[in-house]
């Protein structure tokens, strides 16, 4: 090659040149700079732009936010201590910050919540992370009614018997399961029901008077602040879900009358606002039971914006549905699966795995939604606010209450975008 | 009998006869058994509630009617887009209430379309501190419940704005804004209006009595509309037969904006400027800080929602289908006109409308900041004067649900018609 070359060009290099460092313009700061701040004239102006913005809103909150009184009794003594100059005065959230925790919950009592929210945690840990052992999923399942028992209290028989419940209809179903599927499925429903109504009571009555173990009675009027916040939350969270993929089926359904009715409810629901229906919870349901029932005003809203949820999740669920290719029905009727096993074992997963997104939105709008139940006397943080906010020390008092919320609302839901973030990630089986 | 007669026999199956168990086991008619049951227990829950209702109706001395919408209603209302006072009926409180609802979510479903699409866009922009800027805008107003914002929005207004008083004087500590044109006080934001010399008169049309002057001018921007849209169908016409686009964009100006710059003269429209007068702005449009708290509120919080769906849109449509339109020679502009927004669209539409949607529901918020919405007048006052409240809140879900399936209904129209068919 070379010997080519020598008759042909003068001067040929035969050793490579030392790498020469790129220039200063395209390495490190610089190049990043020129890269993503001042690539044109539109980007630098939207840069020089965003600067100015932020540094007029750090100009205008900063000084407030640095100057903060975190020792006062009330708003006067507050600017006092500030003697005219700009500052926070975040003495009102040390002060009551135990109200907009948990209401007017008696005090003794507030590790009863927060070990209700602590025990929340472990109960979630196994449904949330595959890494945790299954057998912690008893527990799961059991929390529903230890958290009861945790917030309201009473007699621990009550739950107790609710449990009991549960169990016969299980015997039940093993017992006459070698009968027929059938008669199996009616006895795990009938026997539990006929239970409940007929003699839970009256066990709970009775084994209260023999045993009268159990926590402190808690009115549902002491509960406020961010507790009924969660209360509420996750007792929707957890039940929308369940009757959401059921109405979505029941949308998707080739039964002309169950079809009908479930577009009826869902398209009912998701045309009227949330606080309508919470307005019948408060006002109307007493029209619609039977003369002199009355029931408590949480577990009410917990039905209205589980229904409410539900149907928004219906939706979702039927866009993943509708997303999953035809071929995975085909291919499931082909293996002979019958509707509920095609359902369980090849559409749902798939279908949950699109729509997670979906269903993890539901649950923050849900979740920021309990702030409605403001509307009908209830005492959310945001009540609370406006009760602080009465009383003549703290009268006058906004940005900091509304930090203090805010805050706090969005720890919860930014943590449940991030994870089902980490979720989809993990889920993700394509090579997009 | 010959081999292929057996044959033929063996393989029609015998018709079974009916049995009652193949109710149960057939699939043929379990979903029969299934519907029907189904039906049953819906319809003695649907009479047990029904039922309920009536004996508690009779137990309380009430009767259902909506004889109440006749009587006077007694309450003044401080946003009147129609002619309304406290001697008129609920009937028309209810209607003025509805009005309101709608301004406002017009409102709000502007101001949110606008930002989402400014924050979706610059979410994606090569610019590291407008993206991350765009990224806070959105996490921190998504994650914070919107009846929050309302009130924060409405205590900026309350709170943080000067009062009226602090204009007057030589060396005032508040100015207006735009020279001299918009005030922004603690008793709500003073804009100028149009007024014209020569007013039409009033058009009489059952409870509304809309401006013919303002009818006019909305006439004119139709007819506007529609040949400015006959003249770019001609355009496409001739492109398509000679392949020259003629010139049409200053036509399409002169057809859009001509006749009603000369509607303006010959009714003699003039600004109508806010004044202080006494103690108080004067002239001009007052919007309530009511109003302005939903409609920033509600505005750039669902905006942040917006912004969400408009980046997905982008980010739905595939790099391949911009090197494919550079491929075949097409500029930046049309690339994006013709290529990239008709497929974006397809995603983007829906969810934008079910953020509408929301913003609609939502407007029920504001009796936190006491805007006199539909949910104020009809649900609020008027069921605790009358005491109706089964008629008033059956009454008002159906006009919430009204508007809203009239705009799902738009929206599955649109839906059908940009569809990927399948099979």
């Amino acid at each position: 090659m070379s010997d080519t070359h020598a008759q042909t060009v003068a001067y040929v290099r035969d050793s490579m040149l030392p790498e020469k460092p790129p220039p200063i313009a395209e390495k490190g700061a610089i190049k990043w700079l020129r890269e993503n701040l001042f690539s044109g004239w539109l980007n630098t102006a939207l840069t020089v732009l965003s600067l100015l913005a932020v540094w007029y809103a750090l100009m205008a909150i900063g000084p407030w936010l640095l100057n903060t009184v975190w020792n006062a009794q009330s708003l006067r003594e507050c600017r006092e201590v500030l003697d005219g100059a700009s500052g926070a005065c975040f003495a009102v959230i040390k002060d009551r910050w135990h109200q907009l925790l948990f209401g007017f919950y008696p005090p003794q009592h507030y590790w009863r919540p927060v070990l209700t929210l602590v025990l929340m945690f472990v109960a979630l840990a196994p449904v949330l992370f595959s890494q945790v052992p299954r057998k912690m999923l008893g527990f799961s399942a059991l929390y529903p009614f230890v958290a009861y028992h945790l917030l309201w209290g009473g007699s621990i028989w009550l739950p107790v018997s609710v449990i009991l419940g549960f169990v016969l209809g299980y015997v039940a179903y093993r017992l006459l399961a070698r009968f027929a599927p059938l008669i199996a499925i009616a006895g795990a429903i009938l026997v539990p029901v006929i239970w409940w109504i007929m003699f839970a009571a009256g066990f709970t009555s009775a084994m209260t008077s023999v045993a009268p173990i159990g926590l402190d009675f808690i009115r549902s009027d002491r509960f406020g602040g961010f507790l009924i916040s969660l209360v509420i939350g996750v007792s929707g969270i957890s039940l929308s879900l369940p009757i959401g993929v059921l109405l979505a089926l029941g949308r998707q359904s080739d039964m002309v009358f169950v079809k009908s009715v479930c577009v009826m409810v869902i398209e009912f629901i998701r045309g009227v606002p949330l606080i309508t229906l919470l307005f019948t919870a408060s006002l109307l349901l007493n029209y619609f039971l039977p003369p002199g029932t009355a029931f408590d005003l949480i577990l009410r809203v917990i039905i209205m914006v589980t229904l409410f949820a539900s149907a928004y999740m219906a939706e979702v669920i039927r866009g993943g549905l509708a997303a999953l290719p035809k071929g995975q029905y085909e291919a499931a009727d082909a293996l002979g699966l019958d509707y509920w096993k095609a359902q369980r074992l090849i559409i749902m997963p798939q279908a949950l795995k699109i729509s997670i997104p979906g269903i993890v939105n539901t649950f923050i709008g849900l979740f920021k939604d309990t702030t409605l139940v403001v509307f009908i006397g209830l005492l959310d943080p945001i009540g609370l606010s406006n009760a602080i906010r009465a009383d003549t020390d703290w009268n006058g008092i906004y940005w900091e209450l509304f930090i203090f919320i805010g805050a706090l609302f969005f720890i919860f839901c930014f943590g449940m975008s991030r994870y089902s973030m980490y979720l989809e990630r993990k889920l993700k089986t394509d090579h997009k | 009998m010959s081999t292929s007669d057996d044959l033929r026999i063996k393989t029609t199956a015998p018709k079974p006869a009916f049995r009652l168990s193949m109710l149960l086991y057939d699939q043929r008619y379990r979903s029969i058994t299934i519907q029907v049951f189904f039906l049953f227990m819906l319809m003695l829950g649907a009479a047990w509630l029904i039922d309920n209702t009536v004996n508690n109706l009779r137990a309380l001395g009430r009767d259902f009617s909506f004889a109440f919408l006749n009587a006077p209603a007694g309450y003044d209302i401080n946003q009147r887009p129609i002619e309304y006072n406290s001697q008129m009926t609920h009937g028309r409180a209810a209607l003025v209430g509805f009005l309101n609802t709608l301004i406002l979510a017009v409102l709000a479903c502007m101001l949110a379309t606008v930002l989402g699409v400014i924050a979706g866009v610059l979410r994606l922009s090569n610019n590291w501190i407008v993206g991350r800027l765009m990224t806070v805008y959105i996490e921190v107003f998504r994650n914070i419940p919107t009846l929050l914002w309302i009130l924060i929005f409405g205590a900026i207004m309350t709170e943080a704005m000067p009062a009226p008083s602090a204009f007057r004087g030589d060396d005032p500590a508040a100015s207006m804004l735009f020279n001299d044109a918009v005030a922004v006080t603690n008793r709500g934001v003073y804009v100028p209006s149009i007024m014209f010399l020569r007013d039409l008169g009033d058009l009489r049309l059952g409870p509304v009595a809309p401006s013919l002057n303002w009818l006019l001018v909305f006439l004119v921007l139709i007819v506007g509309v529609y040949a400015n849209k006959r003249l770019i169908e001609h355009a496409t016409a001739v492109q398509n037969a000679t392949g020259v686009r003629p010139k049409t964009w200053w036509k399409s100006i002169l057809i859009l904006l001509g006749p009603v710059v000369v509607i303006f003269i010959a009714l003699g429209a003039y600004l109508e400027y806010p004044e202080l007068r006494g103690f108080n702005f004067a002239g001009g449009t007052h919007l309530r800080n009511s109003l302005i708290a939903m409609w920033l509120g509600l505005g750039i919080y669902t905006g942040a929602f917006v912004a969400e769906n408009v980046r997905a849109g982008i980010l739905a449509i595939s790099k391949g289908q911009t090197e494919a339109a550079f491929a075949l020679g097409m500029q930046p502009g049309k690339t994006m006109r013709l290529v990239i927004l008709p497929q974006a669209l397809r995603v983007i539409i829906p969810p934008l409308i079910s953020q509408y949607l929301n913003i609609t529901k939502n407007t029920s918020l504001g009796l936190a900041v006491g805007y006199m919405d539909l949910r104020s007048t009809l649900g609020g006052i008027t069921i605790n004067q009358t005491g109706r409240e089964l008629e008033g809140m059956l009454l008002m879900m159906l006009i919430y649900l009204a508007i809203s399936l009239t705009i799902s209904g738009a929206m599955n129209v649109y839906n059908s018609r940009v569809k990927l068919k399948e099979r």
